[in-house]
């Protein structure tokens, strides 16, 4: 896939905890370009997720810079509710509201924001949810749903956001076995349809067949860095090889 | 009832003379209005400050922080009867209420007001402990969650995490009142005319020493007690509605 632009730049970000005792990223630096799907990778404790919240500021460097669109989220001057919008995100636990049903979970951002009109924001999720099969439990509540929809639900809530960048988090590691395929299929939809993601996995499968782009990271930096046929077939660090030996 | 004629014979030390209740029975069942109405009004006037405290108490700007935390320190670690004399004799002695204004025709607004103002202070201090473990009680993920999606933080609190946390803290808010209506009894001292300065009343006019505590007792107990299982009740119900 022919990949755009520059999106978001990683710029030596560490992010340390307890005073500098954990060093959970040591100086990351990578690109993600516009409309292409980075998987990132490595055993648990290499700081992927750590990394993946950092971009949009969930979790905060302890120094370094990251660049979206140009503009530097970690400078404190910039408002990061404005670039968090176009940065969807979904996190390995769901994180749906279950106090709210499906359709208030979709439409509560775009409309309290006032990117959308309450009918317009129903409009969009229906379609949304219509697109996923899961249009009769739009008054459901959450904790009426397997978690394959609640996934894929928590997928649709930061679609409607309308982001530019999709940023998942372990998408499939906390579902079922029988429940990943749903999962992983709506996120392949999503590819081919052109959205940026950047995604930290344990499937490698997934990895292999729809990223343009693979990081693999170890003690709390990319190490290596390449397409999926020069990280899985042509591994060039040990530390890769033993990991893929590990997890194939 | 003819309670002087059943009870008349019993010593005036006895725990069971009730022969007061006939001429003083709507005196006490007013006193126990007025009890009422002490502990759900500071409760209620507590909420609004205690939340403020809370959310205080969980800001990252440290002075903010320490005001709602000094606040909180001062009025858990200093007796109520200590602080409703002050707010009675200092703020109340300050700003006077006139004698003639009345709740109801039997509540003087001059001792009602400062008493409420007092148990609400002192209740707020309380309660947003009680609101501080209810909004911590919530997913860390639900903040995240609310963020990541673009809302700012108080949006993110008022519309994701306090409606998740509000209903964590219903059954502590409940056992607030069920204190207060106990706490409240402190107000006697200052002539505040509810159940318990009605049970002092009744027993220096009659010369009947014990039992009109002992009335008291058992409203107090009657009140508090089925409330305090209602609450239980309700927690276990709220509870297996989670599990779902």
């Amino acid at each position: 896939m022919e990949t755009g632009n520059e999106l978001i730049r990683v710029e030596n970000v560490t992010r340390e905890y307890n005073n500098g005792q954990v060093k959970a990223l040591n100086g990351c630096n990578f690109v993600v370009h516009q409309g292409e799907v980075v998987a990132i990778i490595g055993a648990s404790g290499s700081g992927k997720s750590t990394l993946l919240r950092c971009l949009n500021m969930l979790e905060t460097p302890t120094s370094g810079h990251i660049y979206f669109h140009g503009v530097d989220l970690a400078d404190p001057k910039v408002d990061l509710n404005l670039h968090r919008r176009k940065m969807g995100m979904v996190f390995q636990h769901f994180n749906l509201f279950p106090h709210k049903t499906v359709m208030q979970n979709i439409t509560l951002a775009p409309v309290f924001l006032k990117l959308k009109t309450k009918e317009e924001a129903q409009a969009r999720a229906e379609q949304l949810l219509k697109r996923i099969g899961l249009a009769d439990k739009a008054n459901e509540y959450p904790n009426m749903l397997s978690g394959g929809q609640k996934k894929r639900i928590a997928i649709v809530r930061a679609l409607a956001m309308e982001p530019e960048v999709m940023l998942f988090d372990e998408p499939t590691s906390a579902l079922d076995p029988e429940m990943v395929g749903e999962v992983l299929d709506l996120m392949r939809d999503l590819a081919k349809a052109g959205m940026t993601m950047a995604v930290v996995t344990h499937e490698m499968g997934f990895a292999r067949e729809v990223a343009n782009r693979v990081i693999f990271m170890a003690d709390g930096a990319p190490l290596e860095e390449g397409t999926p046929d020069q990280i899985f077939n042509h591994p060039q660090s040990t530390r890769l090889q033993d990991f893929l030996a590990k997890v194939l | 009832m003819n309670w002087e004629g059943i009870f008349g014979g019993l010593s005036p030390a006895s725990f069971f003379n009730f022969s007061f209740l006939g001429k003083y029975g709507g005196y006490i069942l007013q006193a126990l209005g007025y009890t009422l109405l002490l502990a759900v009004v500071s409760v209620l006037l507590a909420i609004l400050p205690a939340l403020l405290l809370a959310i205080m108490r969980l800001s990252k700007n440290k002075l903010v922080k320490t005001i709602s935390g000094a606040y909180i320190a001062i009025f858990r670690s200093t007796p109520l009867l200590v602080q409703l004399s002050i707010i009675y004799f200092g703020l109340f002695g300050a700003v006077r209420i006139p004698n003639t204004w009345q709740l109801f025709g039997f509540i003087p607004l001059s001792r009602f007001i400062p008493g409420v103002v007092a148990l609400a202070l002192n209740s707020s201090a309380y309660v947003a402990e009680i609101f501080r473990g209810g909004i911590l009680a919530v997913d860390i993920g639900q903040t995240e969650a609310a963020r990541s999606l673009g809302l700012p933080a108080w949006p993110a609190m008022k519309l994701v995490v306090l409606p998740q946390a509000i209903k964590n803290v219903l059954p502590a808010l409940a056992n607030e009142i069920i204190t207060m209506v106990k706490e409240s009894s402190i107000c006697s001292t200052l002539g505040m005319a509810e159940l318990m300065f009605a049970a002092k009343t009744v027993a220096g006019s009659t010369y009947i020493t014990l039992a009109p505590y002992t009335v008291v007792a058992v409203i107090y107990f009657c009140i508090n007690y089925p409330a305090s299982k209602g609450i239980e009740a309700i927690e276990r119900r709220m509870r297996r509605g989670d599990r779902k």
